[in-house]
């Protein structure tokens, strides 16, 4: 879950998300256009491989990867790649240049000690930026997500690629195991207001390839989780921020869980427990305990890098800490995005609004 | 405290009444006022006019290619400068190429049909660099506002005014396209509308098509291999400002010519000031002023001259470079394509330093008069010879001065090889010819004198020598404006005879087509073949390169005996367009000859797609006004190298008197814009209105100058007329009639201007070859021929004496008019 994109994308990378308001009021229009969106609705049934690709009617999509990757040598590396879809207006969309869809790219690499970020933006309409079902592929520039000819089934066997100055990575990413519907079925909420997007991911796969850091590369191996998420809302109004996790369990389970915070100092927290064989089971916030235990300083900004999450009835006891408390995305988005660990395991966290 | 401070108010009233003594000068001789005035108003006016000229195109060029990203952007294009598919944009993209496209065509606006504008296309969100368009970082809502309907049409203020529109307004194409709403950016470059590559297409029919990719700077330093189809520019070849260079060099000297001239009759004027203030001065120290504060005194009375002058000169400036914007913009245009707005805008940098130059020139010229004021012996008789008397040292001295300045003129002619030696050769030779003049015109009226034998005719020598020192500075304004005059003009006029012999020679289709994109030009093609009127097709392939890092045209022509007889070559190979047609050989334009340091023989190293290219020169030919190299190869040879080339021009040979007739097919069959349809008297007439709109600045600078030397000797006469009074009494009592004294006076000046504008012939026309051949081939790279034209200089030189004679009318009505009892008081008072 992405839930950065679902508050900016939407308002086209607006600092909406960086605490200051927006200024234009060009923008302002953009809210009230929205119930000409399609909307998220629960019961939708999901049909493969069309929900790859990009759903139109819809303002805001994205596709997003995480990889937690490492080296013969035992470094740590984290790995992440999103394409976001912003329609500017509903309605169908025009050819060419009249094309009223903006794409949005962030990939970053982190280690232990360094972290790199970089973001594209491109206009639809014109082939620099797009995503396609069959065979699926999602690509901006030279930033690519895209499966392998050949392969089994669409999300069988990927290939990931991005760049920016200071950093490059080329993935393959495997997996068998079938896709896990995040909320109910597939209809995630996002506040107890209605808030909700469609949400589905594939937590199982399994990445190798290459990572360069300033020039140097590293042969890395690890998981991956990829996120697919749509939706035409924005959060509302009263909700500052959030904090996400997705980890990977060594005993082979995996765990999505997002805290979205408000300003009256409570928090939406929901979450959903895969286990090895890919059935689902919603957590709600009476079954988890999630508490930050130290922060780090970054830009001024108080960040929460080292956590505690219990979640008894799945008897998980852990503490996580970042493997880079410095994974500060300075983007025109700025946001805190990096790999974790944890006793028994590795993840990734996303904080955004603080 | 109270000792100093007594001391300062005694001091202050020293200098008050110091310069009101030293003021009350002016009020009584307020000729000599208004000279030192006129000087410095001269001077500052033409430099600043000239450099506010300058400064605006300058400013344009720099607004033209710092439009986006802030600096000249590298960039990837057809090498025939046509258009491409837009399916290139993404397909590089998805490569990894930071490219970001951009279409630009003109575009003719209903109701605006005779304004010059290009409209230009481009994407904000994928531009290169910092990303900034006409010199700000767009916000995400400006991107916004700029792409989403009805989105914005860029322009800068003085453009909208120029077309009489308002912001918000939606002017429409001729075509009857409507515009996204127009909307004033501070950073834009004149004549240039700028919108978002989604409106921009469709109004100039390019849809699916671009006109370029800009790339980004630090990428395309790696040099890249660019796809098939497109060549690579580097950012700094588009620069304007680097083919401009030499017209600007140009202007500027004439500039400094004025400043010069100007400066000369503020030094007259104050030296012959401080001649007459000598008792005063003398008086003043003997009273007890010290020196120091007679020349702060006389520091502040320059001081106070100078603002004033300045103030006037920048003012007057400001009028004559809006006067003369039109033409210069009209020339940079014709020659160079480069815009410049028609209406002046200046820093306020520029009013300083233009009065930050007239203090600087009144010091300059004032110097050795406040020099000589500090070293006033204080004892010493009133004698106001003193310096006459001393005149005949000084010019010995002068006359070392000038053969040294004529000695670096021989030195920068012998050595030098650049622009900057040429117009040191020419300042020396100026200088050296007019610090030469009085020992020359010194050393005549010694030898005359020699020969005469009566009296009266030699007291008429002998006072013309005795005057020199007084005129010697206006007559050398004169000689410098006359021989300016005589050089620039001869040299424009030969120019002109040349370039139109050279154009009546050039163009010799009668019609030429340029189709609009490769698809037509193809369909063009065969068209013509079926055409019974057309006599002959001649189509022309076009390549863009780099040479040296100078831009250059590659040209492909058949072999046509059009070319064989009508091409002039200036130097050839044995049997050249044998060799041009069978060998693998090149002619070049006169000017890339001399700047790729080429000759007849050499082999050229050209890049094309497929790698260097080096075919042997076989011709030279002149190609004036053409600021970028011009190449002419065998069309063969040309696709060999450039093989997606399509015919970017049709030159059609047809019998004069059916081209309105193949006009009007062409025009039925194709429905090609009434700007590709060129016949030769048209193309004769604009090639002809550049040419002389080129030099309409230039000639009107030049008779500026002859004024201000006008206006040198009139001062310089009048101011001397009220000294001659002492001279003439002696011979009025010896009977001579004022009538004659009168007739006498005029002879003097005259012999005197008569002289220096005989020695101005010679010097005009050394300059004139200075400038032919000299500063036109380091300037422009082409030679001329010297070509005197007498009638032109009979005029030149009537029109200088008419100047001479109304410079010397009124003094010398003034002396006519004086009464006896003037001329009997002067004996009076001479100490």
């Amino acid at each position: 879950m992405k839930i950065k994109a679902l508050c900016c994308a939407a308002l086209f990378l607006l600092s909406a998300c960086d605490k200051t308001p927006a200024p234009e009021t060009s923008f302002a229009g953009l809210g009230s256009e929205a119930a000409d969106f399609t909307q998220v609705v629960p019961g939708k049934v999901f049909s493969f491989p069309e929900d790859h690709g990009p759903h139109p009617g819809f303002r805001i999509e994205w596709w997003y990867v995480t990889a937690n990757l490492k080296d013969d040598q035992g470094n740590v590396f984290g790995v992440q790649w999103t394409l976001f879809r912003n329609a500017l207006k509903a309605g169908p969309t025009q050819p060419g240049w009249h094309d009223s869809t903006v794409w949005l790219g962030h990939a970053a690499v982190t280690s232990a000690t360094r972290h790199y970020a970089a973001e594209r933006l491109a206009r639809g309409g014109v082939g620099q930026a797009g995503a396609q079902a069959v065979p699926f592929n999602a690509w901006i520039d030279d930033w690519n997500f895209a499966t392998h000819p050949g392969a089994a089934s669409p999300l069988a066997d990927m290939q990931l690629k991005a760049s920016g100055a200071q950093f490059a990575y080329d993935l393959r990413l495997t997996s068998s195991r079938p896709l896990v519907l995040q909320g109910d079925k597939g209809y995630s909420r996002k506040s107890d207001q209605g808030q909700a997007s469609y949400y589905y991911s594939q937590p199982f796969f399994t990445a190798s390839g290459s990572v360069s850091l300033d020039g140097q590369t590293y042969q890395v191996s690890g998981p991956a989780w990829l996120d697919r998420e749509w939706s035409s809302q924005p959060l509302s109004a009263s909700q500052t921020g959030w904090d996400w996790f997705s980890l990977h369990l060594d005993r082979g389970e995996q765990l999505m869980l997002f805290r979205v915070r408000q300003k009256d100092g409570g928090g939406y927290l929901t979450g959903t427990w895969i286990d090895a064989q890919g059935h689902t089971e919603t957590l709600h916030n009476a079954d988890i305990q999630l508490t930050p235990l130290a922060t780090t300083g970054i830009d001024g900004r108080s960040i929460p890098t080292h956590w505690s999450l219990k979640i008894p009835g799945k008897q998980l006891d852990i503490t996580i800490q970042a493997v880079n408390p410095k994974a500060w995305m300075s983007l025109s988005i700025p946001y805190w995005e990096g790999p974790v660990r944890f006793e028994g395991g590795v993840g990734y966290l996303e904080m955004t609004g603080y | 405290m109270a000792v100093s401070c007594r001391w300062m108010r005694a001091e202050m009233a020293l200098f008050y009444w110091t310069l009101r003594a030293l003021v009350s000068h002016w009020r009584r001789h307020p000729v000599q006022f208004f000279s030192v005035l006129t000087g410095l108003w001269l001077a500052t006016a033409l430099l600043t006019g000239v450099q506010a000229l300058n400064s605006q195109a300058r400013d344009s060029y720099a607004r033209a290619s710092q439009l986006i990203g802030g600096e000249p952007q590298a960039s990837l294009n057809a090498p025939d400068a046509a258009s491409f598919p837009q399916a290139l944009f993404a397909q590089l993209r998805r490569a990894g190429w930071p490219v970001s496209p951009v279409v630009q065509e003109r575009l003719v606006l209903k109701g605006h049909e005779q304004q010059r504008l290009q409209l230009m296309g481009i994407d904000p969100v994928s531009l290169p660099g910092s990303g900034s368009v006409a010199g700000q970082r767009l916000s995400q809502a400006q991107m916004l506002a700029f792409f989403t309907p009805p989105g914005r049409t860029w322009v800068a203020a003085q453009t909208l005014q120029a077309l009489g529109l308002h912001e918000g307004d939606q002017p429409q194409t001729v075509n009857g396209h409507t515009l996204p709403p127009l909307q004033v950016q501070a950073d834009m470059a004149p004549g240039l509308l700028l919108t978002d590559i989604a409106f921009a297409q469709p109004l100039l029919h390019m849809q699916g098509q671009l006109s370029r990719l800009l790339l980004d700077n630090t990428f395309a330093a790696r040099r890249p291999t660019p796809p098939a189809a497109l060549q690579l520019k580097q950012g700094e070849d588009n620069n304007l400002a680097r083919l401009t260079e030499s017209f600007h060099l140009n202007l500027d000297a004439l500039g400094f010519l004025s400043f010069v001239v100007g400066l000369f009759i503020v030094h007259a004027a104050i030296g012959l000031a401080l001649e007459q203030r000598r008792g005063l001065l003398r008086t003043l120290r003997a009273c007890g002023v010290s020196a120091r504060m007679l020349i702060l005194s006389l520091g502040v009375e320059l001081g106070v001259l100078s603002l004033l002058g300045g103030l006037l000169g920048i003012a007057s400036g400001y009028v004559l470079a809006s006067l003369l914007l039109p033409d210069v913009a009209a020339s940079l245009r014709g020659l160079y394509g480069a815009e410049v707005p028609g209406q002046l805008s200046l820093s306020p940098w520029w009013w300083l330093a233009g009065l930050g130059l007239s203090l600087l020139g009144a010091l300059l010229a004032g110097a050795s008069s406040l020099w000589r004021a500090a070293r006033l012996p204080l004892l010493a008789l009133a004698n106001a010879q003193a310096w006459h008397e001393a005149h005949g040292r000084w010019l010995r001295r002068q006359g070392w001065v000038a053969s040294a300045a004529l000695l670096i003129a021989l030195l920068a002619l012998w050595l030098g090889d650049s622009l900057a030696a040429g117009f040191v050769l020419m300042a020396a030779l100026l200088l050296g010819a007019a610090l030469g003049l009085p020992v020359l015109l010194n050393g005549l009226l010694k030898a005359m004198l020699g020969r005469s034998r009566a009296v009266l005719g030699q007291w008429f020598l002998a006072d013309c020598r005795q005057q020199l020192p007084a005129l010697s500075l206006a007559l050398m304004a004169l000689l410098l404006a006359l021989a300016a005059n005589i050089g620039a003009g001869s040299m424009t006029s030969g120019f002109r005879q040349t370039f139109n012999h050279w154009l009546e020679q050039r163009l010799t289709a009668e019609l030429y087509l340029n189709p609009q994109n490769p698809a037509q030009a193809e369909q063009l093609n065969a068209w013509l073949a079926r055409q019974p009127l057309v006599q002959a097709v001649l189509p022309t392939w076009q390549a863009a390169v780099q040479l040296q890092g100078w831009p250059a045209d590659v040209f492909g022509v058949v072999d046509d005996p059009t070319y064989r007889q009508h091409w002039p070559l200036l130097e050839a190979a044995n049997a050249p367009w044998d060799r041009l047609l069978q060998d693998d050989s090149v002619m070049l334009s006169e000017q890339l000859a001399r700047r790729l340091n080429v000759q007849l023989g050499d082999t050229l190293s050209i890049p094309t797609p497929q790698g260097s290219w080096a075919p042997q020169i076989v011709g030279i030919y002149a190609d004036y006004g053409n600021p970028k190299g011009h190449l002419l190869v065998n069309a063969r040879h040309l696709l060999a190298h450039w093989p997606t080339l399509l015919p970017a021009r049709f030159n059609l040979r047809v019998a004069p008197q059916n081209v309105p007739a193949l006009v009007g097919e062409v025009q039925r069959a194709f429905a090609l814009e009434d700007n590709r349809i060129v016949d030769q008297q048209q193309l004769k007439g604009w090639s002809s209105q550049v040419f002389e709109r080129t030099f309409a600045a230039t000639a009107a600078l030049n008779s500026l100058t002859l004024g201000v030397a006008g206006v040198a000797l009139f001062i310089s006469l009048l101011t001397q007329s009220q000294s001659r009074l002492g001279q003439l009494a002696p011979l009025w009592a010896l009977g001579v009639t004022r009538r004659q004294l009168m007739l006498l006076n005029l002879g003097q000046t005259w012999l005197l201007a008569l002289l220096t504008l005989i020695l101005a012939l010679p010097l005009g026309l050394l300059l004139a070859w200075c400038l032919d051949a000299v500063i036109n081939v380091q300037a422009f790279g082409w030679r001329l021929p010297l070509q005197v034209f007498p009638w032109q200089l009979a005029q030149l030189l009537g029109l200088a004496m008419v100047a001479t004679l109304l410079a010397s009318a009124w003094p010398l009505w003034q002396l006519y008019r004086s009464r006896p009892a003037d001329l009997l008081r002067t004996f009076a008072h001479e100490d």
